[in-house]
């Protein structure tokens, strides 16, 4: 049995609406100007695969999943692995977005569970959601992301 | 989130401490990190509320137990806004110094 017992939780307090947090995750347009990548589906749909993929030249998928629960603008589940492990089950990890509003901010709470301890993409998430988070908030406050 | 919070509750070497026994092992309850504190119960459980205030810890509910996790993103946000923006002065200063050496130099 493969140990997946470790979890990330991070939470970030954005002042805009829950709509365009769903947005800034979902649409390509909008996550090229923070996150250095796009994240493609064809509708976002539970069953439906998802990339993200780098806005560099070569466009290079990083990573693979599905969509495993959605319910816009609250809710999103993916399924989260390298594009070259794709193929080993092992090594799925699971990540969860939950928007919700408070007064006049959105709470966004990224939960990452079922990531192997040790592992390469434990540390590389550990080190990317900050940033990432950051980014999206001061591009959905600003309209500048920070530079990835 | 409130710069102001992010240093007050860092401002206190028993928080310091929490943070870094999270960062050790992420997700624990109170009573598991109570045992690796020497400090009473109470203290652990007030500390960690200001830290959730700060929104450098979120907690999770699984089951009947409480799961507190290390948020680090109120940290990056810190570093960008007081820690990069030094950084990126220094090697500015660093690169007028050479131009205007080699200038000097030709």
């Amino acid at each position: 049995m493969t140990d997946k017992s470790a979890s990330f939780v991070y939470v970030t307090y954005i002042r805009t609406t829950p709509e365009k947090v769903f947005e800034a995750i979902t649409r390509p347009e909008m996550a090229r100007r923070y996150w250095g990548h796009e994240n493609v589906s064809k509708d976002w749909r539970p069953g439906s695969g998802w990339q993200h993929i780098r806005t560099d030249e070569a466009r290079t998928v990083d990573l693979v999943g599905e969509v495993i629960e959605s319910d816009p603008p609250k809710r999103l589940v993916i399924s989260w692995a390298n594009e070259s492990q794709k193929d080993d089950p092992d090594q799925y990890s699971r990540v969860t977005f939950d928007i919700e509003p408070q007064g006049d901010l959105v709470k966004l709470t990224v939960a990452h569970d079922d990531l192997q301890p040790g592992s390469g993409m434990l540390n590389g998430i550990s080190k990317g959601w900050p940033h990432v988070l950051s980014s999206m908030k001061s591009f959905l406050e600003t309209g500048q992301g920070l530079g990835l | 989130m409130d710069d102001d919070k992010v240093f007050k509750a860092l401002a206190d070497p028993g928080r310091r401490m929490l943070l870094d026994r999270l960062c050790e092992r992420n997700g624990q309850t109170l009573g598991q990190l109570c045992e690796t504190m020497d400090m009473k119960r109470q203290s652990v459980t007030q500390h960690l509320g200001l830290l959730e205030q700060a929104n450098l810890i979120s907690t999770v509910r699984r089951g009947r137990q409480k799961l507190h996790f290390i948020n680090p993103v109120p940290l990056y946000e810190v570093y960008e806004r007081w820690i990069r923006k030094f950084e990126e002065g220094r090697l500015s200063l660093l690169h007028d110094l050479k131009q205007e050496l080699e200038r000097n130099k030709t």
